[in-house]
């Protein structure tokens, strides 16, 4: 790669141990991609719960905290993803002490190098809005495809490590969703259905996720009828890019990027694949293997106030006989506390966390110490995740989900 | 991106476009199907855990994985280390195609990581075959069928 003036002496160690490392490891996945340069970055957002990092990723954090005597500092606003508890609920999601002593341990060390405990994967709802054409280095997928397609921001995946490094060099390599022609349209998609739900709006991004097939993939959508909210988008993006990796996607007509098919190469392209309510049926059918249900998590993202908002009208007089876990950032909590949907959804029984996401909380232990395993949600992404750590996941629409924690029964 | 060509003189050998690491040989697990660490593994008992995946059940401790893509989130940028610092986890990865995470992952866990080939590597690559890993001169190599 080439470096500049100020980079060279960030290796050279100039500029403390901490940068220095953090340089070393962006270089080398720079050279693996062929980057050129480094491009300058405003934000940094770090996924790092503590069941990713184990014992062995917070000890290195904590190296990275005490190098330099304690002074080094990211660079940008740095901010980070949910952490793996609400300590508040701890108790109540039968989490064991170690678990709480990891997350403790982690978040000392991000605050000594000056990192913003924001605990959100929403940031771009709760914290600020990314700007279009504005070089980011963000991670949580759901976060990247969401700020590069519907605001026109500039990021890879940054996963933990390259996240905390940009944030400490303010810098990222140029490559991949960085560079103008790789954000061009590779795939063509038509849809000749338009979700409601928030259900059908994840499935449906599952499905074009699907078949996008890689991270490179870049799909233009046609055929989609009004404007969808940023929940919807919200749900569609982050189902997309957990089930097909995807980071970009484009809305012809609707994301600005694609005011015109065109204008991202699509009129280049056939269409590849035309997707109707039966294809996104059909993914939710797949996750329909049980009548009876143990736990309802609405989470993965976490909720805007508005979502609260819903499952608080639909719990009203209503008394769960199962447990329904409805998870939020730390910057939305306060509001639904205000608003008093908190105080509607617990007075059925339910319970709203903040600060975590389900399925970055030690989900593989929470379904051993609380016998659950048959969950739903109104969520793609999060039973597209939930698999692979022993759950038999439902994907239902919030309606039928609250009706499923009163009945224990999803229909 | 760059592409070195093989002269494919030998079908046992093929040249990546990524790689990084360092040289390891072994047992190559093989499948056309994608990766993450979050949601594909278990990864206290060392096997693939998505009921779906192709290698459902089986051990990933010490093999070559040979794949298609890497999927998923963004953990297995800290997992492929955490997996390394207890000794349950693959000698390398091998993929069709991967995304930045598991290169970030396999930076900072010192995984070997082959990725970018002319073809299908997955359906060049016998599941079972002993392999070389060689990111220094960009080669995959197979070094023995399978019994």
């Amino acid at each position: 790669m080439r470096l500049n003036d100020e980079e060279r002496s960030i290796l050279a160690g100039e500029c403390g141990r901490v940068a220095q490392i953090a340089l070393q490891h962006q270089i080398k996945v720079g050279d693996f991609f062929g980057a050129a340069d480094f491009v300058p970055v405003t934000q940094a957002h770090i996924m790092a719960d503590t069941e990713s990092l184990g014992p062995s990723g917070v000890a290195w954090l904590e190296e990275m905290a005490d190098a330099d005597d304690g002074r080094g500092r990211v660079r940008i606003p740095t901010i980070t993803d949910p952490r793996g508890t609400d300590f508040s609920k701890a108790d109540m999601l039968r989490q064991a002490p170690w678990m709480l002593t990891l997350e403790r341990r982690t978040i000392d060390a991000f605050v000594r190098l000056g990192v913003a405990m924001t605990d959100t994967c929403i940031n771009y709802q709760t914290i600020q809005a990314p700007t279009r054409g504005e070089h980011l280095a963000f991670g949580d997928t759901g976060v990247v495809i969401y700020s590069n397609s519907i605001c026109g921001a500039r990021s890879n995946f940054e996963g933990g490590p390259s996240a905390l490094s940009a944030g400490l060099t303010g810098r990222t390599p140029r490559y991949g969703y960085h560079l103008d022609a790789q954000r061009q349209a590779t795939i063509r998609i038509q849809v000749d259905w338009t979700p409601t739900t928030l259900n059908d709006w994840g499935a449906l991004g599952g499905v074009i996720g699907r078949l996008a097939g890689n991270y490179w993939s870049v799909p233009v959508v046609e055929g989609l009828q009004g404007a969808p909210g940023s929940d919807a988008m919200k749900h569609f993006g982050a189902a997309m890019a957990s089930f097909g990796s995807s980071a970009l996607f484009h809305l012809a007509g609707l994301t600005p990027e694609a005011t015109r098919l065109q204008d991202v190469g699509g009129d280049r392209l056939p269409v590849a694949h035309r997707i109707g309510r039966q294809d996104v049926q059909a993914l939710q059918n797949a996750y329909a293997t049980t009548d009876e249900i143990d736990v309802v998590v609405f989470s993965a993202p976490q909720l805007s106030l508005y979502e609260l908002r819903d499952i608080a009208q639909l719990s009203e007089g209503r008394h769960f006989i199962k447990p329904m876990l409805a998870i939020t950032s730390p910057q939305v909590k306060p509001d639904c506390d205000r608003m008093g949907y908190t105080e509607t959804i617990e007075a059925a029984g339910g319970q709203v966390l903040s600060g975590m996401c389900f399925y970055q909380s030690y989900a593989r232990e929470m379904a051993e110490a609380n016998g659950w395993k048959r969950l739903a949600t109104n969520s793609a992404k999060l039973v597209n995740i939930l698999g692979g750590y022993g759950y038999a996941p439902t994907l239902a629409s919030m309606e039928q989900c609250i009706e499923a924690a009163q009945t224990g029964r999803i229909a | 991106m760059s592409t070195k060509t093989d002269t494919q003189a030998t079908s046992q050998q093929f040249t990546a476009r990524h790689a990084i690491g360092a040289t390891v040989s072994g047992i190559a697990l093989v499948a056309r199907d994608g990766f993450s660490a979050r949601y594909d593994l278990d990864r206290i008992g060392g096997t693939f855990s998505r009921p779906a995946h192709k290698l459902a059940g089986q051990s990933y401790v010490g093999r070559i994985l040979v794949l298609d893509t890497a999927k998923g989130g963004v953990a297995s940028a800290w997992m492929l280390r955490e997996m390394a610092s207890r000794g349950i986890v693959p000698l390398a990865i091998v993929f069709n195609t991967v995304n930045p995470i598991l290169a970030q992952g396999a930076a900072f866990g010192d995984v070997s990581m082959l990725a970018g080939f002319d073809g299908d590597i997955t359906a060049q690559v016998p599941h079972g075959a002993t392999v070389e890993v060689d990111p220094a001169n960009h080669r995959l190599r197979i070094l023995q069928a399978p019994d």
